[in-house]
């Protein structure tokens, strides 16, 4: 079973997260702030991490740069009830595989840890919302027309997650196997984490990333 | 430059060693930038017009940037030395032209002239600069602080070249010693006074300024108070209430949720906007049927008559999905296109059903919705089939 730790700050969200979970996958621990979540994945080592966006001291950027490199093989999936796209884009530029909601059914939450898992890159609706419009129009100035643009295909993957399809549906959908949807988004997640876009760095600038 | 909408628009071009005049002057009259430079090289050696030419071209052509073109350089913060400086360079230019021809009575007001002019281009830029109602946003208070301060020493630096100036030229005409004695004592006396109320008047300029920032953080506390007054704590009384119905505590939760959202985003209130309008109907569908409506919005519009079409239209088919559905997450995406061309996909995952077997109950939905949208010069397509839910397709082209 995945082994999975729960941070975030709120106790009872916790709680429900823990709930939900228990029978799924193996939990191996909880933090409430940034410096237990960083104590604790560099020693407990978890498969996954469901991260907390939102928490004093920096978040789950800073926890994620905090424990990173003791941990090499711990995964970062961002579980938030944040709306903005700054916070969010900047978790995910930080090294997070992944973006799902608070209000993310059990089954689906499951899904995701076991996706992020397998090396899959995990896009909500919303996530992919937040991304078609931080790559929308050309770049002003592509510096690596590679890493700044989305390519038409990547476009279609996207607008397909953010109508609630599954990956799956998508292939059947583009007549694609479900592994070129994959590779699709996880080749969204790379330009994610190292374009230089211009709304992609002033988000990241926002949050004292780069 | 409605004039010539073929032409380039008259803008520095962006260069690593000089203002770029020529280059951009080159492109906007579609001549080689090398034409150009040997033209000003010409007029230059002509009683030196190409120089006060060139450096008016430079101070009043906007520089061509990344985000298009820096509105004008008199306005611009970055530029304020710059402007300053080249006020200076036109003056002295001027003076030495007038100089060479003869004009000049006297060179005792050169130097002076120069230094008025470099202070006046100082402290004219700040009445130019942009006003805080112009900004997109309001700053900071940190930033705020920050500006003013840059502009309260830039006035003060402005106005130093400007005395200077006038000393300059009270010595240089001698008239300065005849004053050198009254101007002393007024010196010392100001000297004396400063030094005896500085650290009252630091006090006081503290204190003021610390005073109106309390009152601006307590402007912001009330009306957030306010606002969780109105919303969060309302939405949590009518929970405790209903308490014994969980349904309808997760529908008050969403809406509450969706409300918060909306306002700490800052797009609560006027529909006139995509967003804010497709938002708000998803609320409405959700607190009347109570069935999750998830709603990503790409890229925002103003709207217009046929975009509330569309938005009415996307509206009848959320609560069809929500009606049809079983209960399960309507999915409503909409996508602002860099065309002008508006979409909005609401997907339910429900039983689905063959469209060409649509039962009469479902044809009126079906009308207000494709009806609606080929009134509008729009296209509405309805894709379902049995067992694999139902996906409405609304396109509004750009208007023609």
């Amino acid at each position: 079973m995945t082994r999975v730790a729960i941070v975030d700050d709120h106790g009872l969200f916790r709680a429900g997260v823990r709930s939900e979970l228990e029978g799924h996958v193996e939990l191996v621990g909880e933090a409430a702030s940034v410096p237990e979540a960083v104590a604790l994945v560099t020693e407990v080592r978890p498969d996954v991490v469901l991260l907390d966006v939102h928490m004093p001291e920096g978040g789950g950027v800073a926890v994620i740069h905090g424990a990173a490199e003791q941990a090499p093989g711990t995964l970062f999936l961002a579980l938030s009830a944040s709306d903005a796209a700054e916070d969010v884009i900047a978790t995910i530029r930080a090294g997070a595989r992944g973006y799902v909601t608070k209000n993310i059914a059990t089954d689906e939450l499951v899904d995701a840890i076991e996706r992020v898992q397998a090396g899959d890159a995990v896009f909500s609706p919303r996530l992919a919302g937040f991304v078609l419009d931080a790559f929308a129009g050309p770049a002003p100035k592509p510096e690596d027309p590679e890493l700044d643009q989305l390519t038409a295909r990547e476009r279609e993957v996207l607008r397909h997650i953010a109508r609630g399809y599954l990956y799956k549906e998508i292939a059947l959908r583009l007549g694609i196997s479900a592994k070129t949807v994959e590779a699709h988004v996880s080749a969204v997640l790379r330009k994610l984490q190292l374009s230089n876009r211009h709304e992609l760095s002033r988000w990241a600038a926002e949050r004292r990333l780069d | 430059m409605a004039s010539t909408p073929t032409r380039a628009p008259l803008r520095r071009a962006p260069s690593n060693w000089g203002p770029g005049v020529c280059a951009g002057l080159g492109r906007h009259l579609g001549i080689d930038p090398l034409i150009v430079r040997i033209a000003f090289v010409a007029a230059a050696t002509a009683g030196g017009i190409g120089v006060v030419i060139y450096l008016l071209a430079w101070a009043l052509i906007p520089a061509e940037t990344a985000e298009g073109a820096e509105p004008r350089r008199w306005r611009t913060g970055r530029s304020t030395i710059e402007v300053a400086v080249g006020m200076a360079l036109i003056v002295l230019s001027l003076l030495l032209t007038a100089r060479a021809l003869g004009l000049l009575w006297s060179d005792v007001i050169v130097w002076p002239t120069v230094l008025v002019a470099a202070g006046a281009g100082l402290l004219w830029r700040q009445s130019f600069a942009p006003t805080r109602t112009e900004k997109p946003e309001p700053a900071a208070p940190e930033e705020e602080r920050r500006e003013r301060t840059r502009v309260l020493s830039r006035s003060g630096f402005g106005a130093a070249l400007v005395i200077a100036a006038g000393v300059v030229f009270l010595y240089v005409t001698g008239a300065l010693t005849a004053a050198r004695d009254a101007v002393l004592a007024a010196v010392v006396v100001a000297a004396v006074l400063g030094i005896i109320f500085a650290p009252w008047v630091t006090r006081l300029v503290r204190s003021l300024a610390s005073e109106r920032e309390e009152r601006v953080r307590s402007q912001a506390r009330a009306e957030m108070a306010a606002h969780l007054h109105d919303s969060v704590l309302q939405t949590l009384a009518l929970v405790q209430k209903r308490a014994d119905d969980p349904r309808a505590v997760a529908a008050l939760a969403r809406t509450q949720e969706r409300e918060l959202r909306a306002w700490l985003a800052g797009r609560e209130g006027g529909h006139d906007r995509l967003a804010a309008a497709l938002e708000g109907a998803a609320g409405d569908v959700e607190r009347a049927h109570g069935v999750p409506v998830e709603i990503v919005v790409v890229g925002d519009r103003e709207l217009d008559d046929r975009g509330e079409a569309l938005v009415a239209a996307a509206r009848e088919a959320m609560v069809n999905a929500a009606k049809f559905g079983n209960g399960s997450t309507v999915d409503v995406y909409a996508e602002a296109r860099d065309g002008g061309e508006l979409q909005v996909y609401v997907r339910d995952r429900g039983p689905g059903f063959d469209p060409d077997a649509v039962p009469p109950d479902r044809r009126g939905v079906r009308e207000s919705i494709v009806g609606r949208m080929a009134r509008h010069g729009g296209r509405a397509a309805i894709h379902s089939a049995p067992g694999a839910g139902t996906e409405v397709e609304l396109t509004l082209p750009e208007a023609s």
